[in-house]
C-alpha cells in the first residue's frame, strides 16, 4: 500500500511541477521487450545496452531529463500523439508512413536489414529464396512493411508482437525465417539459443522508400524547438567523440552509417 | 387496425416514452457526429480482412464452447458423483484454470511449450508437427480448458440439484445405470446449466481476443493492424467495440430461442 | 535434469541476477491494482444499483447502457480504449478549461480502467442482494423515520452483504486475473513482468509456470479469506445447507 500512496503522491507532485518543470523534462517512451544490444533489461528491472546509453548522452548534451516511459510498440506513435510521452527513441526508422503522423529528428544510427533461418535449410533472402516459407516478422515495423510489399506473393507472413517472440517461434521451428535489423539479429544468433537453432541468410534487397534512410527520435509535429535541440544534441556526441566511445563498447564498426 | 389502437401500441412501446425518445436523439447525434468528424476512409481497405477476422472469432468461439461443453460434462460428473481419485483431479483441474489468468495460460502453451521443442527434435519430425508449428491449436486448447473449468464447475452443481429420488425411482423401474445417466440425469442436469450457458458464451467471446497475441488473426487483430497500419487509433478501437456488441447480441439472441423452445418446469 | 534443476532455482532466485524478485514485485502491483479497481469498483457499484432502483428514468437507462456494453465488450477492448482514450480526453478536457495537463501514470490509469469494468458487474451484483432483501425491513426502518444515509448504513448495506458476497467474492477473483491484461498496454504487473524475464533468459516455460504458481497462490488465499468473511457476515442466519440461498 505504501508503493501505492507514494506513487499517488509523486503523481500529484508530478502534476503540480508540470507546468513549471516541463522545459527540462521529457519522457522517452520506448517498448519494454529485450531488443538486444540496442535494450536489454538485466534481474534488478533496469534497461541498458547502446540506444539507451545514446539516450541518456543525447539528453544530457541538451540538458534534459529524460524518463524512460515503458509503451508497447504498437502503442507508441498513439501515445506520442495523445501527449503521453514526448518522443520516441526506440530504433524507430524514419519512414515517409510515419512522417505523415509523426516528425523525426535527424538519424543517429543506420544498419541494413537481414534475414536469418534454420541452419542447415539454404535459402536467399529475396522473394525466390523464401517461396513456399512462413516468414515472422514485428508488427509495426518497417520490416512487416518491407515483406509485405516484396514476399506477399511468395511468402505466408506472420506478425509477432515482439521481435523476441519471432525469434522464440523461429528457433520453435514454427517460422522458416525472420527479417529484422541486421545487428539485432546478429545479437541472437550470438546467443545459445540463436547458436544451436539459426543463421543468416543475408541482407535483403534496399528500398529506401520503405526502410527509411536510418534511426531517429520520434518526435510531435509541432515540438520544433525540442527537435532542433535533439538534432543539436546528436550533432554534438557526433562530434565531441562521445558516440564513437559508446559505440565502441558494442560494435567493432560505426553503426552511425553513412 | 384503427389508428387509436396504433396510437395506444405506440405508447406502450418502451422505446417511445418520451424521455427515451430524447436518449435516442442524443445517441444519434453521437453517432452521426462521429461518422462525420472521424475518419472512417481506411474501412474499404480492411473490409476483406475484416470479415475474415470475423468468422475466425466466431469460428474459435463455436469450437471452443462446444469441445469446451463435452469437457465440462465429465467433469462435473466426476466432481458430483466420481470416486475420489476422479473426483480430485477433476477439481484440481477446474481451481487452477480458474485461479490464473487465460492470458498467461495462453502464453504458457504456446511460447513455454514452443521453447520446449528445439530440446526434442522427435517432435519436429512426427505427424503432429504441422498442427503444432500453427498458432490456432494452442488457441482452442486454451479457450476450450477454460470453458470446460468454469462450466465444469456449473455442471457440477447441476448434477448435484437433480433430485435424488428421480434417479431412485428410474432405476426402481429397472433402467440401467447408463440409461438413467441418458435419459433422467443428463438432460436435467443440462437444463439446470442452461440459464448460465448465455453468460458463459458471452465471457468467452469476450476472452477470444486474447488470442491475438500469440499471431491468431482474429477480428481484434485485424483492428490491432489498422491502428498500427494508418495509426488512427479510437476508430478502429470503436468499431470493434461494435461488432462485439452486435456478437453479444446474436449470442443472447439465439440462447432465448433455444430456452424458449427447451420445456423449463424442473422436477 | 539435475543441471536444469540448478538453473531453474538461479533464475527463479530473488537477489539479481535471478528474476525471483521483480516476480514478486510484479506480483505486488498486480495485487495493488487489484485492490484500487475492487475498492473503486464498488464505489461506482453501490452507485449504480442505487441509481438503477430508486434513480430518475434518464440515470436508470444511462446505466443499463454502461452496464451492458462493458458486459459486452472485451475487457481488452475496453481497456485499449479506456488507456488512450481515457487520459487523453481528460487531459483535453483540463487544457480546455485552462488547467496545466496532468500526468496520468501507468498504475493510477490501470486501476482507473480497470475499476470501471469493475463497477458494471459490481452495480449487477449489488442491485441484485438490494432486491433480496425483505422490502419489510427497509419499511420499517423508514416507517421509523430513519434518514436515507443512516439507512444505506444500518440496514441496506448489512443485510444485502450475505446476498452480495458470493457475487463480490468471484468478482475479486476477476479483478486480481483481469490484471494481467494491463501487460498488453505495457503495465509492469506480473504478466508483464514475466514476460520481459522470459524473453531475456529465454526460460519460457519455467517463468510462465512461477507466474502461474503464483497466481493460484494468490486465488487460493483469497478462497480462504472469502469463506471466512462469508461465515462472519452470515452470523445470526439460519444455516443455508442445503435450502436455497
Amino acid at each position: 500500500m505504501k508503493t501505492f500512496l507514494k506513487t499517488i503522491a509523486a503523481a500529484a507532485i508530478l502534476a503540480a511541477s508540470a507546468s513549471l518543470a516541463s522545459a527540462q523534462t521529457i519522457k522517452v517512451g520506448f517498448s519494454p521487450e529485450a531488443y538486444p544490444p540496442f535494450w536489454s533489461a538485466d534481474a534488478s528491472g533496469k534497461w541498458t545496452g547502446w540506444e539507451v546509453e545514446i539516450i541518456e548522452a543525447i539528453c544530457g548534451e541538451a540538458k534534459l531529463t529524460c524518463e524512460l516511459t515503458p509503451i508497447p510498440w504498437d502503442g507508441l506513435i498513439p501515445a506520442l500523439t495523445t501527449k503521453k510521452i514526448d518522443a520516441i527513441m526506440n530504433s524507430m526508422s524514419i519512414t515517409d508512413e510515419r512522417m505523415k503522423t509523426i516528425d523525426f529528428s535527424d538519424k543517429y544510427y543506420n544498419t541494413p536489414t537481414a534475414v536469418i533461418g534454420p541452419k542447415g535449410e539454404s535459402f536467399t533472402a529475396d522473394p525466390a529464396g523464401l517461396k513456399g516459407k512462413i516468414i515472422g516478422v514485428q508488427v509495426s515495423t518497417t520490416h512487416s512493411a518491407y515483406v509485405k510489399k516484396h514476399f506477399t506473393e511468395a511468402a505466408e507472413i506472420k506478425e509477432y508482437q515482439t521481435q523476441d517472440e519471432a525469434n522464440q517461434d523461429l528457433a520453435a521451428g514454427r517460422i522458416d525465417a525472420t527479417q529484422a535489423d541486421a545487428i539485432a539479429l546478429d545479437a541472437f544468433l550470438k546467443t545459445e539459443q540463436g547458436m544451436a537453432c539459426c543463421d543468416l541468410k543475408g541482407n535483403v534487397a534496399e528500398d529506401l522508400e520503405i526502410l527509411g534512410p536510418g534511426v531517429g527520435a520520434g518526435l510531435r509535429k509541432e515540438d520544433t524547438e525540442l527537435k532542433g535541440k535533439i538534432n543539436a544534441a546528436i550533432k554534438a556526441i557526433r562530434d565531441n567523440g562521445k558516440f564513437a566511445e559508446i559505440t565502441k563498447n558494442y560494435f567493432d564498426f560505426d553503426v552511425y552509417g553513412d | 387496425m384503427s389508428t387509436i389502437v396504433l396510437a395506444e401500441r405506440l405508447a406502450r412501446n418502451p422505446w417511445l416514452q418520451p424521455h427515451r425518445i430524447g436518449l435516442l436523439a442524443v445517441a444519434a447525434a453521437l453517432v452521426a457526429s462521429a461518422a462525420l468528424f472521424m475518419r472512417w476512409d481506411w474501412i474499404p481497405n480492411y473490409y476483406d480482412l475484416a470479415l475474415a477476422g470475423i468468422w475466425r472469432t466466431i469460428w474459435i468461439l463455436v469450437v471452443t464452447c462446444a469441445l469446451g461443453m463435452m469437457l465440462a460434462i465429465p467433469l462435473g460428473l466426476a466432481q458430483a458423483a466420481g470416486p475420489w481419485w476422479l473426483a480430485m483431479p477433476a477439481n484440481a483441474f477446474c481451481t487452477v484454470i480458474r485461479g490464473t489468468p487465460l492470458l498467461l495460460q495462453l502464453w504458457l502453451l504456446y511460447y513455454g511449450l514452443g521453447s520446449l521443442f528445439p530440446q526434442f527434435p522427435a517432435i519436429r519430425n512426427s505427424e503432429l508437427w504441422p498442427y503444432l508449428r500453427q498458432a490456432w491449436p494452442y488457441a482452442v486448447l486454451a479457450l476450450t480448458m477454460s470453458f470446460a473449468a468454469y462450466e465444469g464447475e456449473v455442471m457440477r452443481g447441476a448434477f448435484a440439484g437433480v433430485p435424488k429420488g428421480q434417479l431412485e425411482a428410474a432405476r426402481a423401474f429397472g433402467m440401467r445405470r447408463s440409461t438413467v445417466f441418458r435419459r433422467i440425469w443428463l438432460p436435467q442436469a443440462i437444463q439446470r446449466a442452461l440459464p448460465t450457458l448465455a453468460g458463459e458464451t458471452v465471457l468467452q467471446l469476450k476472452a477470444t481476443p486474447l488470442v491475438a497475441t500469440i499471431t491468431v488473426v482474429d477480428i481484434y487483430s485485424v483492428a490491432s493492424r489498422v491502428r498500427q497500419d494508418t495509426f488512427i487509433v479510437y476508430e478502429p478501437l470503436l468499431l470493434l467495440a461494435l461488432i462485439y456488441l452486435l456478437i453479444t447480441g446474436v449470442i443472447i439472441f439465439l440462447f432465448r430461442r433455444l430456452e424458449a423452445r427447451i420445456p423449463s418446469r424442473l422436477g | 535434469m539435475p543441471l536444469m534443476q540448478v538453473s531453474t532455482y538461479e533464475l527463479l532466485a530473488f537477489e539479481p541476477p535471478g528474476w525471483g524478485g521483480n516476480l514478486l514485485r510484479g506480483l505486488l502491483n498486480s495485487v495493488i491494482i487489484a485492490l484500487g479497481a475492487y475498492g473503486f469498483g464498488l464505489l461506482i457499484g453501490i452507485g449504480g444499483a442505487y441509481g438503477k432502483l430508486y434513480g430518475g428514468p434518464i440515470l436508470r437507462d444511462l446505466l443499463e447502457v454502461y452496464t451492458t456494453i462493458v458486459r459486452a465488450v472485451p475487457e481488452l477492448v475496453l481497456i485499449l480504449i479506456l488507456y488512450f482514450a481515457g487520459t487523453d480526453l481528460i487531459n483535453r478536457l483540463l487544457e480546455a478549461l485552462g488547467y496545466a495537463r496532468i500526468d496520468i501514470n501507468g498504475l493510477v490509469a490501470g486501476i482507473w480502467v480497470l475499476a470501471v469494468v469493475q463497477g458494471a458487474y459490481s452495480t449487477e451484483v449489488l442491485r441484485g442482494a438490494i432486491l433480496s432483501i425483505p422490502q419489510g425491513q427497509i419499511e420499517a426502518a423508514r416507517a421509523y423515520g430513519m434518514p436515507p444515509g443512516l439507512l444505506l448504513r444500518r440496514v441496506t448495506l448489512p443485510a444485502m452483504l450475505p446476498f452480495a458476497i458470493p457475487g463480490l467474492a468471484n468478482l475479486w477473483l476477476i479483478a486480481t486475473k483481469d490484471t494481467a491484461l494491463l501487460a498488453i498496454v505495457g503495465f509492469n504487473e506480473l504478466t508483464q513482468e514475466t514476460r520481459t524475464a522470459a524473453g531475456s533468459t529465454k526460460a519460457y516455460f519455467t517463468f510462465f509456470m512461477a507466474a502461474g504458481v503464483l497466481y493460484l497462490a494468490l486465488s487460493l488465499f483469497s478462497n480462504v479469506l472469502i469463506a471466512r468473511i462469508e461465515r462472519w457476515s452470515r452470523r445470526g442466519m439460519p444455516s443455508v445447507s442445503g435450502g436455497p440461498g
